[in-house]
């Protein structure tokens, strides 16, 4: 491909993305003295970090007692045992400290009387392993994730990261099983080029956009998970996709499970209050699969709401006017926007909608990427963090606000861990040119397509297909009937029109470069669900209602080599890093 | 009398008309600014004539519609989609906006859309908002404390104390106030502008920040900071409903008092 003139770089190391994950690593990083880049598609903060609200987890005790011990159990309940029992301890323990380092970077978080963190409860954090709930959120307001991307993007202007905004990453240099680097398209200008580095970190988000109604972002397009794959890596648990129990009905923007822990109750067609009949204690604060499928069933029953008897009724007109005004002014700023209410006076109308992968990159506490060829084995030069990585802390649900701090606790470990494995300056190898070539070979077809399907038509395909086939509830039959059904799109991409030939701000390109990576992830979604004959956490099987810990108390891995899937499993690690805690042994999840 | 005219490649000529072709009768007419770096060309008006039916509500739906149905080359920058990330500001309507967030059932007639005004234009709706990041770096966007805080113990700040900061952290760094506002229109490069003024303001009046004296300081300045003649178009145009005019007279008001 020597038609594309190609600027080389080298850093010590790289961080791919520039979300809540992708920044902390590059403050520490360049706190270090460690010589950092850090590429984004977007603005850093246009990350769909910014869009989290409720808050972020850790047991700061502010509001009653708290033991970061308790939040460990709920993490590992929450996770239906399929989370790692080491990294979860790992998180718990470190984030009361994360969030204090967050605070004094400066976030404003609300407040207490006393002037302290404030902190609200939310779904699946309780006190004394499970008995009653805690507060244990710590929020700004509605908008945490925003408060927290812009000041850790401040913190990254401080300490000098080099950044390169509006870049895409196209590919991982790869050689002998060692990341070596990255290949990026400078929007902006149109350039290719070429990122050495010891250590790239993944940090480049989940993949919402294989269905059609989610609260992610256009962007979260799974670049990094898809680089991976391409790579000859395994992904994680893919199948366990989270459906937010409140996204904003016909539109799919997030409400925020802070309505729920600040009082708000949900309802069906019969003004009932639901979730008293499905989590008797825990009711509408139950964890996010429980209430999704509660709403499902409800709708699946005929009590749904509307015409079309689709979706349900989430309530906070009770609550004091000032409350609202000033612990949730973003969700009545969103309904008032959306579906003109006042949510001071009516309900909110909401539906199950895609919010959150489980899945993703498999990676160790420290942040370093795993392959398994029947063994665990780290691949050098390569790390992951934030959505894009499966630790596997959430396991096979996550709890509300357990990602902002998964987040920061794993990019500062990250950090560490690549300034322990890195010398700052270290001089690169040499590396052939053949894995750019490649690289660049399938950008250039692609731009170059001049076929029957435009990207739009076989994005809209696939995200149907997910929708119906893989949704809340899955069996046997749709799964394979989904399986079948997602080989079309991504077949329709050998006969792909981009209209757009240009380099520079080709999003029309990018777009069809960004469906090429999110038709993997649904293969490898709607493959590992059918394979996971089961159902825990998110994963619900009609087919097999019940929990097989027997034979499904691990962790899938999936390979696509570009024609055919490869499913395989590792094994859930159920002891804990130290002494400090008992591990949690497996019990019949109630809330 | 001596006239001034734009260069001649600055003039916007009529561009294409993209007819609808479902027959609909819901159809809005969409004029679009349109301009190719790669083309030696001037930019140009598109017109769309967008099906209304199973669209949704707001402009960015109609610029999503065009993108995927009618034209995938139209470029324009978009994430979140619901009014958090700040990407799809543009001008719609004349007014500096969120596309996501601005309902196009509120505009009669066409939709005229453009990007925002008086920047370096990328490509078709993309603008360049560099120099607008370069000055919120300038401000130095981070808490400054005298001495290391330990790292077990929070900052204490009141209720009270914290409330100063709303109307000012929920900005999303959209452009749409600096944009809008004739002042940094013509002194762009030295002014810093509303937006970059109401973060400098967020920093300033924190109460765990301990340099307050040093942030004014920085911004004390004839071309920074007074070149803000309160025309208050940066208000009437932020899509958060937040207020960098008051912010701005905030800081010129602690400087007056010292």
């Amino acid at each position: 491909m020597s038609a594309y003139k190609i600027i080389d770089h080298e850093y010590d190391v790289l961080v791919v993305g520039a979300g809540g994950a992708g920044l902390r690593a590059a403050v520490g990083l360049s706190e270090s003295g460690l010589n950092t880049a850090c590429i984004s598609k977007v603005f850093p903060t246009r990350s769909h970090t910014s869009a989290a609200q409720g808050g972020i987890s850790a047991a700061l005790g502010n509001a009653g007692e708290d033991d970061w011990r308790w939040h460990m159990y709920d993490t590992v309940k929450g996770s239906d045992w399929l989370g790692d029992q080491d990294s979860i301890e790992y998180l718990c323990k470190e984030a009361p400290r994360a969030v204090i380092e967050l605070e004094h970077y400066g976030v404003p978080f609300s407040r207490t009387d006393d002037g302290k963190i404030y902190q609200r409860a939310f779904g699946g954090m309780t006190k004394d392993y499970g008995n009653s709930p805690v507060q244990r959120t710590c929020a700004a307001a509605d908008r945490t994730g925003h408060a927290i991307l812009h000041t850790l993007y401040g913190q990254a202007l401080k300490h000098d990261t080099k950044f390169f905004i509006e870049y895409f990453a196209l590919d991982l240099i790869m050689k002998d099983g060692e990341c070596k680097g990255v290949i990026a398209w400078n929007l902006n200008d149109g350039t290719i080029h070429r990122f050495r580095s010891h250590i790239t970190i993944i940090a480049t988000g989940g993949y919402g956009k294989i269905y059609y109604s989610a609260t992610a972002a256009h962007t979260c397009t799974g670049d990094g998970n898809a680089m991976c794959a391409r790579a000859g890596l395994p992904l994680q648990d893919l199948e366990m996709v989270q459906f937010h129990p409140t996204g904003l009905y016909g539109v799919g923007c997030l409400i925020s499970e802070a309505v729920r822990g600040e009082g708000g109750y949900l309802t069906n067609s019969k003004g009932e209050r639901f979730m008293e009949k499905y989590a008797p204690s825990a009711k509408d604060l139950a964890s996010r699969d429980v209430v999704s499928r509660s709403i499902a069933i409800e709708i699946n029953e005929g009590r749904g709401i509307g015409e079309n008897k689709d979706h349900a009724h989430l309530h906070i007109s009770h609550i004091d006017k000032k409350i609202i005004e000033s612990r949730l002014p973003g969700i009545s700023e969103s309904v008032e926007t959306f579906v003109g209410r006042d949510v001071t006076k009516e309900p909110i109308p909401v539906v199950p909608t895609v919010h959150y992968n489980m899945g993703g990159i498999p990676t160790n506490y420290k942040a370093e990427v795993l392959t398994s060829n029947g063994k665990d084995k780290i691949v050098p030069g390569l790390m992951a963090i934030g959505e894009a990585a499966c630790v596997s802390v959430h396991g096979a649900n996550r709890l509300g606000s357990n990602s902002l701090i998964d987040l920061v606790v794993f990019g500062r470990s990250a950090a560490q861990r690549a300034i322990e494995l890195v010398k700052p300056n270290t001089p690169h190898e040499i590396i052939s040119s053949s894995e750019t070539d490649r690289c660049l070979d399938r950008f250039d077809r692609l731009r170059n397509g001049n076929g029957l399907n435009k990207t739009s038509e076989l994005r809209l395909a696939m995200q149907k297909i997910m929708q119906s086939k893989c949704a809340v509830f899955r069996n046997e039959k749709t799964l394979k009937q989904g399986i079948e059904e997602i080989k079309k799109p991504y077949e329709g991409m050998d006969s792909i029109f981009v209209k757009d030939k240009s380099l520079i701000f080709n999003t029309d390109l990018m777009e069809t470069l960004e469906f090429d990576n999110l038709i993997r992830q649904a293969i490898l979604t709607m493959e590992s669900a059918c394979a996971r004959r089961e159902s825990r956490g998110a994963h619900a099987r009609e087919d097999f209602p019940k929990r097989d810990d027997v034979n499904f108390m691990k962790h899938t891995l999936s390979w696509f080599n570009g024609k055919e899937v490869k499913i395989n499993y590792r094994p859930v690690t159920l002891s804990t890093m130290s002494n400090d805690v008992q591990s949690f042994p497996p019990k019949e999840r109630v809330y | 009398m001596i006239r001034f005219n734009l260069s001649e490649n600055s003039k916007i000529l009529k561009g294409d008309y993209f007819k609808d072709n479902t027959g609909s009768k819901n159809i809005k007419k969409v004029n679009i600014y349109r301009w190719n770096p790669d083309k030696n060309e001037n930019p140009k008006i598109d017109t769309f004539e967008v099906d209304l039916t199973n669209c949704g509500n707001k402009v960015l739906d109609i610029l999503n519609k065009i993108k995927n149905e009618i034209d995938p080359s139209l470029t324009y920058r978009r994430s979140c989609a619901h009014g958090v990330c700040g990407s799809c500001a543009m001008n719609v309507d004349g007014v500096n906006t969120l596309s996501c967030m601005k309902s196009h059932k509120d505009i009669n007639g066409d939709i005229n859309i453009y990007p925002l005004p008086h920047l370096k234009v990328i490509k078709d709706l993309v603008a360049d908002l560099s120099t607008l990041y370069r000055q919120y770096e300038s401000i130095e966007p981070w808490l400054k404390t005298k001495e290391q805080k330990s790292k077990t113990i929070e900052i204490h700040q009141s209720k009270e104390n914290r409330k100063k900061l709303d109307g000012l952290y929920e900005c999303i760094m959209c452009a749409c106030c600096s944009t809008s506002c004739p002042s940094y229109w013509w002194n762009g490069e030295k002014y810093l502008g509303p937006a970059v003024l109401l973060q400098a303001y967020r920093w300033i009046i924190d109460s765990r920040d301990e340099e307050r004296k040093e942030r004014l300081k920085i911004v004390a300045d004839k071309l920074k900071l007074y070149r803000c003649h309160t025309i208050m178009n940066c208000t009437n145009s932020c899509p958060k409903g937040l207020n960098p005019a008051k912010a701005i007279g905030s800081i010129k008001k602690m400087l007056a008092t010292g």
